[in-house]
């Protein structure tokens, strides 16, 4: 027995994969052309985790995010003007242009970058989760790390923290299977991520982070289990990404037989066969929603193009606040 | 140049790898470990090709433990290892300054001289990429200020070539910052190229109206900025640091008493960096030498900014270099 698929909000999830697909490949290219500068990380492959995610999350939820970002913050909410401004590094992108595509912050959707450090933002997430508890707001604090920060011992100090203390943290590891250029197994004695939550007595799973809806229900299981005041939970996204690491990686260490095999599960393409199957999206459909796709990923070129650099007088500003509070 | 021996184009990177090479060649207790350095080929690809040929044991990818292998590498030196550590950047080496303070540079003497760490550790440093805050900072000036360790910065590819095999002689921790912009830079060396002393600056230019003192990948805008001052009558004499700790004093210091002005060039932040460390010792050393104070240009006072205008604007400029020394040469 299969549960019945909601057909807009089916519809709506597969809208913000195509949305990461295409903003990602108009990303490359515009760095090619050298519009974007400085590191680059795709999320193609990995698009159901931040969109699978980011569904089972409230406006109220904070998120905490990596260098690989793009993907969390269009399916948090924010505008793509604003991201691909960013990376343009144009005034009118979220952060002024002062941040670039690893450090995307936005205040009004509680997303708090954009961390370029590995395994960085994971204590900061506990310290977000322990504001929260402390001032009695009942939310849930999103923290995206790789399978590559899970080495740092910035992970296991958090994780021991937030077990400790009880504290509302989603520690959720997309675990594409390799650090830069180093496979999991050349870097993890466990290389089951879910099993090291055993070891701080904390709720973990694991899921098949190609299958969008699979990823969804996950999430929504472990953020109301966090919700409910049982303390923190760990939640491995399994996923891959297409693209390499970076704009600079010559990918020596995978072979392009193992990428077209992960390319066989598509999480766009899965979704979108699943829900032709159940007779609830049709070529037309699909074709429109790349249109709809295609016209937002313009708008966000246009913008950017049209934007205007800070003025060199600037340099020194956003070092110290401007205004202190008594 | 002719006349010269028989030299042969090559790169930064290539001279560091085959300064990396030769090392795992001469001495069996040689080995790399860092991240990315095996199956990857280096963060700036200057490891690529030593996994096949050395293997998996002495060229160690590890995982993102920069704490972990950075204290590792401690402890493989004292256990009678030489450990080449390379840590990707300087801005990850904050994750293992505990290791590298509290026991690289401390051990030999809590012990009361018992326990030496013979530890090469290298990284890469430097802005100029739009990288951006978290991955643009030229923290070598900060490491200079711990008595313990050395601090080297090779700017040439001779010295790119030569300084690993000196500093795994040395007995102590010695770190090594290779600028990211220079890993393409291309160049001739001779076939001869080897070792080469760690202690003493060096006069890369000589000019008899002002000394400029700098390290690194500065070194290029103050021979750039030497070059166009000649052609407006202004000789500049260029000084290369090469050890940012210990400094060599003596070398600057007798430039300073034949041109009678000094300017330091220093991609670091200003305040309480190796800049103003420099400009203490000429005024406690050579103060009655001067014909005009001490200057420096330095890093803006901000996390490095994206946008390439911003990021431009906050470091050293060529052309910031040539008017301040115009100023100083005509005002002093
Ligand atoms: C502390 C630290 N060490 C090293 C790096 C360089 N680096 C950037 S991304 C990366 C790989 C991280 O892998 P993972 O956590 O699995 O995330 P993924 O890139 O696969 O999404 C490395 C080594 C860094 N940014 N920070
Ligand atoms: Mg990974």
């Amino acid at each position: 027995m299969t549960t019945p698929i909601d057909k807009n909000h089916a519809t709506k999830l597969l809208r913000q994969m195509l949305l990461i697909r295409r903003f990602e490949e108009k990303s490359a290219e515009l760095y090619s052309a050298t519009k974007i500068r400085g590191f680059l990380h795709l999320y193609i492959g990995e698009e159901a985790v931040a969109v699978g995610v980011m569904a089972a999350l409230t406006p109220e939820d904070a998120v905490v995010a990596t260098y690989r970002e793009h993907g969390q913050a269009l399916a948090r909410g924010m505008s793509a003007d604003s991201i691909m401004a960013e990376m343009y590094g144009k005034l009118e992108g979220c952060c002024k242009g002062r941040g670039g595509s690893m450090h995307i912050f936005d205040s009004s959707t509680h997303f708090y970058g954009g961390n370029a450090i590995v395994g960085g933002g994971l204590p900061v997430a506990v310290g977000l989760a322990l504001a929260d508890s402390m001032l009695g707001r009942n939310r849930v604090t999103c923290c995206f790390f790789g399978d590559g920060a899970v080495a740092e011992g910035a992970f296991h100090e958090s994780m021991n923290m937030a077990a400790l203390w009880k504290l509302p943290v989603l520690f959720l590891c997309e675990n594409n299977l390799y650090a830069m250029g180093t496979a999991i197994r050349y870097t993890q004695a466990q290389p089951d991520i879910a099993a090291k939550a055993v070891g701080y007595r904390m709720k973990s799973a694991a899921v098949d982070g190609m299958d969008v809806m699979a990823v969804e229900a996950a999430a929504s299981k472990a953020a109301d289990h966090i919700r409910q005041g049982n303390g923190p939970y760990l939640l491995e996204c399994r996923t891959y990404r297409f693209r390499p690491h970076s704009m600079f990686d010559t990918e020596l260490y995978r072979s392009k037989e193992e990428v077209e095999q992960w390319k066989a599960h598509d999480p766009i393409e899965k979704l979108t066969r699943r829900l032709s199957d159940a007779g609830l999206l049709n070529d037309q459909d699909r074709a429109a929603l790349e249109q709809d796709v295609a016209r937002e990923v313009e708008s966000a070129v246009a913008f950017a193009e049209a934007g205007t650099w800070e003025p060199v007088e600037n340099l020194t500003s956003f070092v110290y606040s401007e205004r202190r509070e008594l | 140049m002719s006349g010269a021996q028989s030299a042969r184009k090559t790169s930064y990177r290539e001279a560091v790898k085959e300064a990396i090479r030769e090392a795992l060649q001469k001495d069996e207790r040689v080995f790399l470990m860092g991240e990315d350095v095996g199956h990857y080929g280096g963060c700036y690809a200057v490891s690529k090709g030593l996994l096949a040929e050395f293997g998996p044991e002495r060229i160690r990818d590890t995982p993102l433990s920069e704490g972990g292998f950075v204290g590792a590498g401690i402890g493989a030196a004292l256990g009678g290892l030489r450990p080449i550590v390379e840590v990707m950047t300087v801005n990850f080496s904050l994750l293992a300054l505990d290791q590298i303070l509290n026991n690289a540079a401390t051990l030999l003497h809590m012990s009361g001289g018992q326990f030496n760490v013979p530890l090469v550790i290298r990284m890469a440093t430097g802005a100029g990429k739009q990288l951006a805050a978290q991955h643009a900072h030229s923290l070598e000036g900060w490491y200079a200020h711990i008595p313990g360790i050395r601090v080297l910065s090779p700017a040439t590819l001779e010295d790119a070539r030569g300084m690993l095999w000196t500093a795994l002689q040395d007995p102590d921790p010695v770190l090594i910052f290779e600028n990211n912009t220079l890993y393409n830079m291309e160049g001739n060396l001779s076939e001869t190229a080897g070792p080469v002393d760690i202690d003493t600056a060096r006069i890369r230019r000589s000019g008899s109206d002002i000394t400029l003192i700098t390290y690194s990948a500065s070194l290029y805008k103050c021979l750039d900025a030497a070059t166009a001052l000649a052609g407006e009558g202004i000789e500049v004499e260029v000084i290369d640091l090469r050890s940012l700790r210990p400094l060599d004093d003596a070398t600057y210091l007798e430039s300073i008493s034949r041109t009678n002005r000094a300017l330091i060039v220093d991609e670091g932040w200003r305040s309480g960096g190796i800049s103003a460390e420099i400009s203490a010792r000429i005024m406690e050393q050579g103060f009655y030498d001067l014909d005009t104070p001490v200057e420096r240009i330095c890093t803006a006072e901000v996390p490095i900014p994206y946008a390439r205008h911003m990021e431009e604007a906050a470091l050293p400029r060529i052309d910031t270099i040539i008017d301040t020394v115009k100023r100083m040469v005509r005002h002093g």
